[in-house]
């Protein structure tokens, strides 16, 4: 018998306050892309967890798609990010305050 | 005898060391000062995922998770950020706005602590138990299902990804781009100066760009003819990380 789901739900639900900690803490973009993925991380255990509890696949077919998102979404925003940094020089959320009033 | 509290000993052992692993991995993306760093504290933190999707039976799924996620977005964000240049040390003392990192911290625990107790008290499924059919259904493995799910359950969704991933490719690229003006004003140097002066003056205008080496690369290339353009043009790409670098 292996380890009951409120174990892997808990360890989700930690996982993704982590991850949203570090979105608001950090100032590097890169690094705030990172947490983003720990959140999207934390959301697919809690998929492959309730796939396994209700012994239905459709959890695991939305992880797959989950992947799929997540990569489109760091490769666009890694160029978001390439491409402002071409013109402002900046890594950090702080430098970017063009709409300041 | 290797049963306790109802779960077997090496499957309380697996998942013990995989959330270590996975909680540290996590922590150390949040609080290491270079990005470097960081990134490689996320493999870690991917890699206790994928033994924990293992321990679950979703083994197609732990190694797409590797694959995907430690061998491409990974390299992905080591790339852009060897790219960048911005491998260094980041100040994490520094706080633009006061006291936003304690409510941050504070807020989320108690959201956590909000979830953890609704979850522990609560209902936590309704609805229907089964919609795409059983993990193994048919005596099949998991992969054998899930590529059938995918293939006909979600196959509107999968369509759709691949349209995604079309246009997540074709932004990538417009947006990673070179401005086009800056490679195409040298060899045109002598017969389309005319027409393409206005957009750089437009760009310089407009883009305040930090840095004096990058913005007097810029000026050198509007006057300069064919060699020297074409020189000026291309060092502020190069400059730009150096520029970087006095800015922080």
């Amino acid at each position: 018998m292996s380890i009951g789901p409120a174990w892997y739900l808990g360890l989700a639900a930690v996982l993704f306050a982590l991850g949203a900690v570090g979105v608001m803490v950090r100032r590097n973009v890169l690094v705030m892309f990172m947490c983003v993925e720990l959140m999207l991380n934390a959301a697919n255990l809690t998929f492959v967890t309730f796939s396994r509890v209700l012994g239905d696949i459709g959890g695991q077919s939305l992880v797959f798609f989950v992947l799929v998102v997540a990569a489109a979404e760091v490769v666009v925003g890694l160029g978001v990010v390439v491409a402002i940094f071409r013109r402002r020089a900046a890594a950090t959320a702080d430098d970017l305050h063009g709409m300041k009033g | 005898m290797n049963v306790l509290l109802g779960v077997t000993v090496p499957d309380a052992i697996t998942f013990g060391i995989c959330a270590v692993v996975v909680l540290s991995g996590a922590i150390g993306v949040i609080v290491s000062r270079n990005a470097v760093h960081a990134a490689l504290s996320l493999v870690l933190t991917l890699f206790g995922i994928a033994v924990l999707f293992i321990e679950q039976h979703a083994y197609f799924l732990a190694a797409v998770q590797v694959i995907v996620y430690a061998g491409a977005i990974v390299v992905l964000f080591l790339f852009v950020i060897m790219f960048l240049g911005v491998d260094r040390e980041e100040d994490v003392r520094a706080e633009p706005l006061r006291g936003q990192r304690p409510l941050a911290v504070v807020l989320t625990a108690i959201s956590l602590a909000g979830v953890l107790a609704l979850s522990a008290t609560a209902n936590w499924v309704t609805g229907a138990h089964r919609v795409a059919g059983g993990v193994n259904a048919g005596g099949h493995t998991d992969t054998f299902n899930l590529g059938k799910s995918i293939f006909t359950t979600y196959l509107w969704a999968f369509e759709i990804t691949a349209a995604l991933l079309v246009i997540a490719v074709v932004g990538a690229v417009v947006l990673a781009r070179r401005p086009a003006r800056a490679e195409d004003e040298e060899p045109a140097a002598d017969g389309r100066a005319a027409p393409l002066a206005p957009i750089e003056g437009s760009q310089g205008a407009g883009g305040p760009i930090e840095g004096g080496a990058s913005a007097g690369g810029q000026g050198d290339g509007d006057e300069g003819d064919g060699a020297a353009g074409a020189d000026a043009a291309r060092r502020p790409a190069a400059g730009v990380p150096a520029s970087a670098e006095v800015s922080r």
